[in-house]
């Protein structure tokens, strides 16, 4: 029985008013965004206009200018730093978290919640306090500036997210089936490969995702262990911090340039996006 | 039999868990032991065991005490006024009305900007006070009514802080409300009918079905908003680089161990958060661990 058919009128209105509501916050909320981007495509001279200069011709020059056409440094060994250790460190996650996922809810070991809040909790504590021994201890082994310190150390901090997410979608996919292949014959590998596999493909590339963004973001670890070689995005935008406002445009495009990955995963895995946030508790 | 049963089925979890022990809670160990010592990298010479005293200097020490209050301050605004902007905003998305999903794309958006980049750009193009756009408008408006000498404050110098919680609020939001909204979309909705059909107000419902049934995740949003908000590094160190009382402990521990050298003391700093840390997570712990028990119920 619906009875959505029959809205009175006075509540259709409300209705729509808060829907209008809705989209106003919306694109309040948009508005440093939709600024940032704009910006990004203005000359300097209109970009530093105030009154805001709405209809200013639009011009490539800021990306130019952030892709090291001014003589500026180039930003391509900072992004493919960041690429590299973004996607590796996703990968050593999903390699581990996987199976660990696995003996977790498919078929439980002893004690698989106490294991499962071990992995949490590890997750909820501060970074920083943990830096300086990780420091030393890269100093000690010349790693520091090295972005395989940072694969390491952003495969830590997301395996956590991902063991919890991999848990609740793997805990999804009835056990029957899984029996009933065993039942027809079919060994452990060929239940995991040809049955498990594909139902968790899904969720294997929103953790993925999740990760990836995760690591893409990351400053402080970035900042502190690496330097001239192994520097990445986010440590690359640093060097805007002290800019003055001649090159806004300049500022606007490295930031769209640098959000854009993410962005992109981001709106890829959106309904996903707050099951890694809330470490998989909420679905 | 029944043993390497056992023991086959814990090998698919030991890599992660030793990766996982190896990599995150053996420097917190180091960080304890090396809170008691004496060590500063630029003077060598006078390493020795310190006992209490890093940690008295970060209770004592002013700057330290006054980046505590900014911790507790910073953290506290920029949670509960995402909270409660994120509640409003996960009621309207809620409801059905046009172009819903692009509405919440739009929301989501702040969230997804790389931080450090958000930052800048709260930095450069926003808040700056001669070209940025909040005193950009304030002109346009002003001129509007025909005055040519609109206020054209420098908010990051005269609202310091003010001006790092609105960029952490307007960052936070989203996340507050993607949680709420998957809480009120978890909501079963026969009961919401049951007592629309026995004539209850929008504000009964709200009050007495949908808000006991949020409670979980109103927690669960402040304590995980919290666990993430104290870490906050990189919009201090952008915007304001700590200055004019903007300092946090993640930014004066940075500082303390990155720029002063004292690694006793940033380690002492480093186990107070960590301490302060386990207290909020042993909240949200709980909360999560509820939540899976209602799960399993259901």
């Amino acid at each position: 029985m619906r009875r959505t058919a029959a809205v009175p009128p006075g509540r259709r209105r409300r209705r729509s008013l808060l829907g209008l509501a809705a989209w106003l916050c919306g694109l309040f909320f948009f508005v440093p965004v939709a600024w940032m981007v704009l910006t990004s495509f203005h000359r300097e001279t209109d970009a530093a206009a105030n009154p805001p200069d709405l209809g200013a011709p639009l011009t490539l020059h800021g990306y130019r200018e952030f892709f090291g056409a001014g003589g500026g440094p180039s930003p391509w060994p900072p992004l493919i730093n960041s690429l590299t250790a973004s996607v590796v460190a996703t990968l050593l996650v999903l390699t581990l978290a996987v199976p660990a996922a696995y003996a977790l809810a498919v078929k439980p070991v002893r004690r698989w919640r106490d294991v499962l809040f071990f992995f949490l909790s590890t997750k909820m504590l501060p970074v920083v306090a943990g830096l300086l021994p990780v420091y030393l201890i890269a100093q000690k082994a010349g790693m520091l500036d090295d972005i395989w310190l940072l694969v390491i150390l952003y495969a830590s901090m997301n395996l956590p997210i991902a063991v919890w997410m991999m848990h609740s979608f793997l805990a999804d996919i009835p056990v029957e089936i899984m029996e009933a292949a065993a039942i027809d014959g079919a060994g452990l590998p060929t239940v995991l490969l040809r049955i498990v596999a594909p139902l968790a493909l899904p969720g294997i590339a929103a953790t993925g995702l999740i990760s990836f963004i995760f690591s893409w973001n990351e400053l402080l670890f970035a900042r502190v262990l690496t330097g001239v070689v192994a520097g990445t995005a986010p440590v690359f935008l640093t060097g805007f911090v002290t800019s003055q406002g001649l090159f806004l445009a300049k500022v606007c495009a490295a930031a769209t340039v640098i959000s854009l990955p993410v962005l992109a995963a981001g709106f890829a895995a959106q309904d996903k996006l707050v099951q890694g946030l809330s470490l998989g508790a909420v679905k | 039999m029944d043993r390497a049963r056992a023991r086959a089925r814990r090998a698919p979890l030991l890599p992660a868990l030793l990766f996982l022990i190896l990599v995150t809670q053996l420097p917190f160990l180091a960080t304890v032991v090396i809170s008691f010592l004496r060590w500063n990298a630029l003077a060598p010479q006078n390493r020795g065991l310190a006992g209490f005293d890093n940690y008295r200097a970060v209770f004592t020490d002013p700057a330290l005490r006054s980046s505590v209050a900014t911790t507790v301050l910073l953290t506290v605004t920029v949670v509960l006024v995402s909270l409660l902007l994120g509640l409003g905003l996960a009621l309207l998305l809620d409801r059905g009305f046009r172009g819903r999903a692009l509405v919440r794309t739009l929301l989501i958006t702040p969230f997804l900007i790389v931080p450090v980049a958000s930052a800048l750009i709260w930095k450069h193009a926003l808040y700056n006070a001669s070209y940025g756009l909040i005193n950009g408008v304030l002109t346009w408006v002003w001129g509007l009514f025909g005055s040519d000498s609109p206020p054209q404050p420098d908010w990051l110098t005269r609202t310091p802080l003010a001006a790092v919680e609105v960029a952490l609020i307007w960052q936070w939001t989203p996340f507050m409300m993607l949680i709420l909204l998957a809480g009120l979309q978890s909501r079963p909705t026969d009961t919401v009918e049951a007592a629309q059909v026995d004539g209850a107000s929008a504000f009964d419902i709200f009050r007495y079905l949908t808000l006991p049934h949020l409670r979980r995740y109103l927690e669960l949003a402040a304590l995980l908003g919290t666990i993430y908000v104290v870490q906050t590094f990189d919009a201090v160190f952008t915007l304001t680089s700590g200055g004019l009382g903007t300092a946090n402990l993640p930014y004066t521990i940075y500082q303390t161990f990155y720029q002063a050298h004292d690694y006793g003391l940033a380690s002492a700093q480093g186990v107070v958060v960590l301490l302060a840390s386990l207290l909020v997570a042993t909240f949200a712990l709980r909360t999560v661990a509820s939540l899976l028990r209602r799960e399993a119920v259901r």
